[in-house]
């Protein structure tokens, strides 16, 4: 990538240096400050920094810092890999991420689903990688079922291969725009955003899960040819291979990324074998699902930023024994609409010890007494902890669901682990 | 399964018309009766289910310009809403859901779409998007005082003669800068969107009251304590 023109070799640089800064001031992982200054200088940066490599762009609502993750590890046996773990996913912080690795060929870029049209157009990927949408932060987000719309219209302009899950109808009907793809039965919990057909409204038919198909259009669900077992943690393969997962990291949310991740990575012509392997090796993605310990007691973080991320978290909760800390937080990254706590069904926690926390804990406790679950209130972590040690002084292990900013206070609280 | 006594509460449409939290709304009504003895039935309506007639409290929810349109178009052929309306039920409606009750509202390219004409309002497409915590004062008529939510929507609202506007504006946009939502009889229309009942427990009872009359008073709890922190949160 030696011969890029002065100017965007200029913003590259200023953009690294940026960063640099920004890093060593402590103000940050610099990714997003390093792009912001690039692309001033030099708006095509991201496109002449794209070409010549093969690029897969990971979209969805939920899981796509931990798939960039997934998908990159397993590249890796390919020699360097351009990718944005930070999670700086808009334009900005992908102009870091291929600047800061020219000579990589491969790449991996997590897209916020709003800028993927823009940066599906400057980068030309030979992958898109799609799982998800659902409904989040909808006090800045978009609407859902237009991003799904504007998906479709930017894939049927490209000649990219879409690698999606075919279980999620908004995504599968995104997908199906695309000149190429490769279906996954990746699943989905969360159903609430999917009982109308996205082409013309009708009330989808969705009694045989994973299947769908609408009764007036007759849209219905992509064949596939890779699948989850979620009862027997097996991944299969279009040959028909059964390969167990045993990954690191929970879940059947987790169990659906490998997959996407496994079926990407075969795009690149890695075994699948090989590729869970891989993904093994990783036990946790941005502090997510890492455990603090204090008060010699383990404390588990789970980030979950919206409904279909609540869902998820509470499939992965200890047995019921294990205490649940739950703190929300309206800030601007977490959206300043606390709404979407009603969507969540909370009744799984009614045989729980619960403790609520955060800027927005009092909406949290309404919402838990209504479901009829018994709760108390809390204003720290480590009061919790000197409450329940003071009860069973035995007690080991305690789960905390958290939303955005609630998670990163704590993490900055209890040390930045990874 | 129909229990004849039971407070009947039909939500229309989740499928198309839930977009945020709408099933508070749900919720609140049954808890607030339940715990003053008042049994109750939900019933959940899919915009491919004929709407019942037999209703008391009908909800709608807020929904994307796509789903709106087509609610809209789907409650406007079946009737059953429009029919229920006329013979004195209550109608709690939300953002999307408050626009199509009236005479008009406005797609996506402001153009007027017919709505179904239970709420003597028309909506149309403002200059910019309203969106943040709303406060305002209700009509001293209906007993409920200040309520407070959180409001995200392109309309603005214009309210005909046989409608009165639901309260005056403390802060926020609402309707139009000026008044938030309207009622007319037991129809009743908000831009608060998502669970405007949760956090407004006197709302909520309102509904109940139009329903079954006089209400035991509940101890002051969660919701209370949410409205009053809301309430502070947004005037400081
Ligand atoms: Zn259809």
């Amino acid at each position: 990538m030696s011969e890029l023109p002065l100017r965007a070799q200029l913003a590259s640089v200023l953009g690294r240096s940026a960063a640099g800064l920004s890093r060593a001031t402590g103000r940050g992982d610099g990714s997003v400050i390093g792009g912001k200054i690039a692309l001033k200088v030099e708006p095509d940066l991201l496109a002449k920094l794209a070409r010549g490599r093969r690029l897969a762009l990971v979209s969805a609502t939920n899981g796509k810092t931990t798939t960039t993750r997934l998908i990159s590890q397993a590249l890796r046996d390919l020699g360097e890999v351009a990718t944005n773990e930070h999670g700086a996913n808009m334009p900005t912080g992908h102009i870091t991420a291929l600047s800061n690795n020219r000579s990589a060929v491969n790449g991996v870029l997590e897209v916020d689903e709003k800028y993927l049209p823009q940066v599906l157009v400057a980068t030309q990927p030979e992958f898109v990688v799609l799982m998800n949408l659902s409904r989040d932060q909808m006090d800045r987000a978009s609407e859902i079922n237009l991003l799904a719309k504007r998906w479709r219209i930017a894939l049927g302009k490209s000649n990219t291969r879409v690698i999606a899950n075919a279980d999620d109808p908004l995504v599968a009907w995104a997908g199906l725009g695309a000149p190429h793809a490769t279906w996954v039965s990746a699943g989905q919990r969360w159903k609430e955003d999917s009982w109308c057909c996205p082409e013309c409204g009708g009330h989808l038919r969705r009694e045989q899960d994973p299947y769908w198909a609408c009764p007036e259009c007759g849209l219905s669900r992509p064949q596939t040819t890779w699948s989850v077992d979620n009862d027997s943690d097996v991944l299969v393969t279009p040959e028909g291979q059964r390969i167990k997962l045993r990954l690191n990291l929970p879940g059947d949310a987790n169990r659906s990324n490998a997959a996407i991740a496994a079926a990407t990575a075969a795009g690149y012509g890695l075994h699948p074998e090989r590729t869970v392997e891989r993904l093994r090796e990783i036990t946790s993605v941005a502090g997510r699902y890492t455990s603090v310990v204090t008060m010699g007691v383990e404390v588990r973080l789970l980030l979950s930023k919206n409904p279909a991320g609540w869902l998820e978290s509470f499939a992965v909760l200890d047995p019921p024994a294990t205490p649940v800390i739950l703190s929300v937080n309206a800030q601007i990254p977490d959206g300043k609409d606390t709404s979407w706590l009603w969507d969540v069904d909370y009744r799984v926690l009614r045989d729980r010890r619960v403790f609520v926390m955060g800027e927005r804990r009092t909406d949290l406790a309404l919402r838990l007494e209504t479901d009829g679950v018994r709760f108390e209130t809390a204003d720290r972590v480590d009061e919790v902890l000197a409450k329940l040690k003071a009860e069973q002084p035995g007690l080991t292990k305690v789960d905390l669901i958290a939303n955005y900013t609630a998670f990163q206070q704590i993490r900055t609280a209890y040390g930045r682990v990874q | 399964m129909t229990n004849t006594s039971a407070l009947r509460i039909v939500w229309i449409y989740p499928d198309l018309l839930s977009t945020y939290g709408d099933r508070g709304n749900v919720l609140i009504l049954q808890r607030r009766a339940e715990l003053r003895g008042i049994a109750t039935e939900i019933v959940h309506v899919h915009s491919s289910d004929a709407v019942p007639e037999q209703g008391d409290i009908y909800l709608l929810g807020g929904g994307e310009d796509r789903p709106q349109i087509l609610a809209a178009e789907r409650l406007r052929a079946d009737g059953g809403l429009i029919r229920a309306a006329a013979r004195g039920a209550c109608v709690f409606a939300v953002c999307a859901g408050y626009q199509i009750i009236g005479e008009n509202y406005g797609d996506d390219e402001a153009n007027p779409l017919p709505g179904l004409g239970i709420l003597d309002i028309r909506s149309g497409r403002g200059q910019s998007r309203a969106v943040g915590e709303i406060v305002a004062d209700v009509d001293p008529a209906l007993g409920v005082g200040r309520i407070t939510g959180f409001e995200n929507h392109q309309g603005r609202t214009e309210i005909g003669p046989s409608a009165r506007p639901l309260s005056t504006t403390v802060r926020g946009i609402g309707n139009d800068d000026r008044t938030e939502g309207a009622y007319q009889g037991q129809v009743l229309g908000t831009y608060l969107h998502g669970p405007a009942l949760p956090r407004n427990p006197q709302l909520a009872d309102l509904l109940l009251r139009w329903r079954v009359g006089q209400l035991a008073p509940l101890p002051p709890a969660w919701g209370e304590r949410l409205h009053e922190e809301r309430l502070a949160a947004a005037l400081s």
